[in-house]
């Protein structure tokens, strides 16, 4: 990816020119555990015709806190608009978006194949070896290999296995960790005092000083 | 940060308690809110909720409407001429589903509302159970909040967080489906307290100084400033702060349909309404100010035309309460997020004294234009027939600006809302942002309720009213007290003057029958008239306002008469058409 800004994207106004073509971000979403908040978040996307293309929710670094891992090709002004407006669900805690080159991301893939055909044509060690994958179950009728990586990764190894007779894929959603991020602990110490203070929602466009008008 | 007013006497907590069933904690939870009215429909997944009712009748009034929708538009109307929240019940299935459309209004809207549904036992959910609906999920996209009991013990903490909810930041609607069991369970309740803080919930932004002194410095450097003000201004219950606001900065504003009355129609600063058969001056000096000033408003697509030819020449300065609204549809150049009742006195503080003596009489000019080509022969008509502007023009006459003005959809609701005075701010309930044509009837109920001691009359087509008409039930029943105008075109008036104006005539389907509305409100014990005849119109109109009771006035009105002036969809808002 292009953009190499190391910067948190705050979801708040920035007044900057966001032009230029889509591209994959990476939307963060903290939110409290409730049922019903993924549909609330996910038809944010879809009443817009927008395509989800990774959706992950696991616990995130503080307890009762979940946090939404989402991966989409838009804009960066599509991305920030759909930021607020899954910022404005009561229960979402705050939302940061990221191109690929603010994370660190993995996606996790399984490959089921014939373990006759891989012990008679190809070396399951060499496999291993050459793609980073390890085999998570060896039987007499099918290997499972696993590899973790990047998008090309995963997928290199699928033109690998396909002619010897791939029986069954699957990848796992996107997980990323925002390099430039100190976690959310102190935000959320925060978020629980009745008058917050200003650096809750501290945004960028304050630094632009200058810019923001001339006349 | 300045947290939600919390004006509820809410009874401390002791240890003592008390056992009761979720219905009753539900019932206290409302009164403890200052509930005094709910509207709504009884049915079998709500029995409890209204077997606990009977014991209330004296704390809290109960109007049986004839429909969930009714009871949510009541609600509404409740809501926007009280400015207390609305309170709604309705049974599962399809009293729930009923709810949508009123649901969808009041989100589109920001009007508070807590909607409490019954919904079927806990252990028969997802089972198809007899009148089981989705309900959550149905109503999610509509909804600020919504949320499913179903268990006793929540009730008083899940109610208290949809007041807080509903009433807070943008206020919005929110949904509490409460399963048939957690409403008859008996648990031990231990006095209600009130929710002032959600953590993961900010209904306020921060003010910050920066953003209001920058704004500040462009309204004083402005030559050309102009304000654009909705409902926000309503909302936050700032009329004061805004007016002192333009009063001292002197800059001209305009008014979207849901901001007018916020200051009075006569206000020598009031230059008009915006947008698609807004003023003239207003849509066409858009395009020339040089400094846009929008105040509690979302630049609307009926607002702003065509976006890429919207106030391009000006510097935007947006004051809204939601982050949301800010760079949504038009590019701010200075964001002023915040509460408007508290970011106003400080930019009034900062604002040089002014008075744009010049600027302001150019929409004068414009005004006139106006007036000669469109507004005196609207309102002074030499034809035979009757427009629905003289009838406006005569009403204004007769209550002086006083009246609760509430109107359906269509070109009676552009015309009611472009020639009706206001002196009052909650004067004007309408439906702006959906467009929910019979909306007008049950919402006129809904804000007599809320506003009891102000003459409401209700100005609707005689299409909408054919969409709610089984109102007229709940106007019988509880002798509520509405006046009803029906601008009867025999046409439904805006679809035909679309197809007029670019379809060439072909008029498909908007050619309309309508019963003798005098005696359908006759059925109903409710007082009527029709007129046909200008010589008519004030005598009726007078003993329509004079009547001890609701009263029904049909006026025939020209079938062929358009809405101008008109933005074409798809132009700039200075290439409005007088004609």
């Amino acid at each position: 990816m292009t953009n190499t800004s190391n910067e948190n994207k705050e979801v708040l106004p920035t007044g900057e020119d966001l032009g230029g073509a889509k591209q994959e971000f990476n939307i963060t979403v903290y939110t409290e555990n409730q049922i019903g908040l993924l549909n609330r978040i996910a038809i944010i996307f879809t009443r817009r015709k927008i395509n989800i293309d990774s959706l992950n929710t696991s616990p995130s670094e503080i307890d009762s806190i979940h946090r939404f891992t989402i991966v989409i090709n838009e804009t960066e002004d599509v991305v920030r608009k759909l930021c607020r407006q899954i910022e404005k669900q009561v229960e979402v805690l705050k939302v940061y978006y990221h191109t690929n080159a603010d994370v660190i991301w993995q996606e996790m893939a399984l490959y089921k194949v014939s373990t006759n055909v891989i012990a008679e044509q190809v070396s399951v060690e060499r496999l291993l070896r050459e793609n980073g994958a390890r085999a998570v179950v060896i039987r007499k009728d099918y290997t499972v290999f696993e590899t973790t990586g990047h998008r090309e990764e995963t997928e290199s190894l699928i033109k690998i296995l396909q002619p010897f007779g791939l029986i069954e894929f699957v990848r796992s959603a996107r997980v990323a960790i925002i390099k430039d991020s100190e976690g959310f602990n102190a935000k959320l110490r925060e978020f629980e005092r009745l008058e917050p203070g200003e650096e809750v929602i501290e945004n960028e466009y304050l630094n632009q000083g200058q810019k923001v008008f001339t006349m | 940060m300045e947290v939600a007013q919390q004006e509820i006497p809410a009874p401390a907590k002791t240890k003592e308690t008390v056992e009761v069933s979720g219905s009753v904690a539900l019932l206290e939870a409302l009164i403890a809110e200052g509930t005094d009215t709910i509207f709504g429909y009884p049915g079998g997944a709500i029995m409890p909720i209204y077997d606990a009712l009977y014991d209330y009748n004296e704390k809290l009034n109960h109007v049986l409407v004839r429909h969930e929708q009714g009871g949510i538009h009541a609600g509404q109307g409740y809501a926007r001429t009280s400015g207390k929240v609305g309170v709604v019940f309705a049974t599962s299935g399809p009293g729930a589903t009923n709810l949508v459309t009123g649901l969808a209004d009041a989100q589109i809207d920001s009007t508070p509302l807590v909607c409490i549904t019954g919904q079927v036992f806990a252990h028969l959910l997802g089972t198809d159970a007899f009148q089981e609906t989705d309900v959550i999920n149905i109503t999610t996209p509509v909804t600020k909040w919504n949320y499913q009991v179903t268990d006793a013990n929540e009730i008083p903490e899940v109610i208290a967080k949809a007041f807080y909810i509903a009433r807070s930041g943008r206020p919005g609607p929110v949904l509490i489906d409460i399963t048939k069991n957690a409403q008859i369970q008996k648990f031990n309740y231990e006095g209600y307290t009130a929710c002032n803080h959600i953590r993961s919930y900010r209904p306020k932004p921060i003010v910050r100084k920066q953003y209001v002194e920058q704004a500040a410095e462009l309204i004083n450097q402005a030559k050309k400033p102009f304000v654009l003000f909705g409902q926000g201004v309503i909302l936050g219950s700032a009329e004061q702060e805004f007016k002192a606001f333009i009063e001292k900065a002197g800059i001209p504003s305009a008014w979207t349909i849901l901001g007018v009355g916020a200051i009075p129609t006569d206000h020598p600063l009031n230059v008009g309404m915006l947008g698609m058969h807004g003023n003239y001056g207003p849509n066409v000096l858009t395009n020339e100010c040089d400094v846009l000033i929008a105040i509690g408003m979302r630049f609307d697509d009926r607002v702003t035309g065509r976006l890429d030819k919207y106030a391009k020449q000006a510097k935007v300065i947006h004051l809204d309460i939601d982050p949301a609204e800010i760079d949504k549809n038009v590019q701010t150049t200075v964001p002023v997020w915040g509460d408007c009742k508290e970011t106003l006195p400080l930019l009034t503080e900062l604002v040089d004294a002014k008075s744009h003596t010049e600027w302001l009489a150019k929409f004068n000019d414009f005004t006139q234009k106006e007036v000669e080509a469109v507004i005196h022969n609207e309102l002074n008509p030499t034809t035979e027939e009757m427009t629905m502007g003289e009838v406006i023009r005569v009403l204004n006459e007769l209550t002086g600006g006083d009246a609760v003005i509430v109107t359906d959809v269509g070109q009676h609701q552009m015309v009611g809302c472009r020639y009706a005075k206001f002196n009052k701010t909650r004067s004007n309930v309408t439906s702006g942002g959906l467009g929910t044509m019979g909306f007008a009837l049950p919402a006129a109920i809904g804000a007599k309720f809320g506003a009891q001691d102000r003459p409401v009359v209700a100005i609707i087509g005689d299409g909408g009213f054919q969409m709610t008409l089984q109102e007229l039930g709940t106007i019988m029943q509880t002798g509520v007290n509405v006046k009803i105008i029906i601008l009867n075109n025999r046409f439904l008036g805006m679809v035909r003057q679309w197809q007029e104006l670019f379809n060439e005539r072909r008029y498909s389907f908007v050619d309309i029958q309508s019963p003798d509305f005098v005696r359908v409100a006759s059925g109903y014990g409710i007082a009527g008239k029709s007129v046909n005849d200008r010589s008519e119109l004030t005598p009726a109109l007078e003993q329509m306002l004079n009547h001890d009771g609701s009263f029904l006035l049909e006026v025939m009105v020209t079938k062929e008469n358009n809405v101008f002036p008109m933005v074409p969809q798809g132009c700039s808002v200075s290439e409005i058409r007088l004609k």
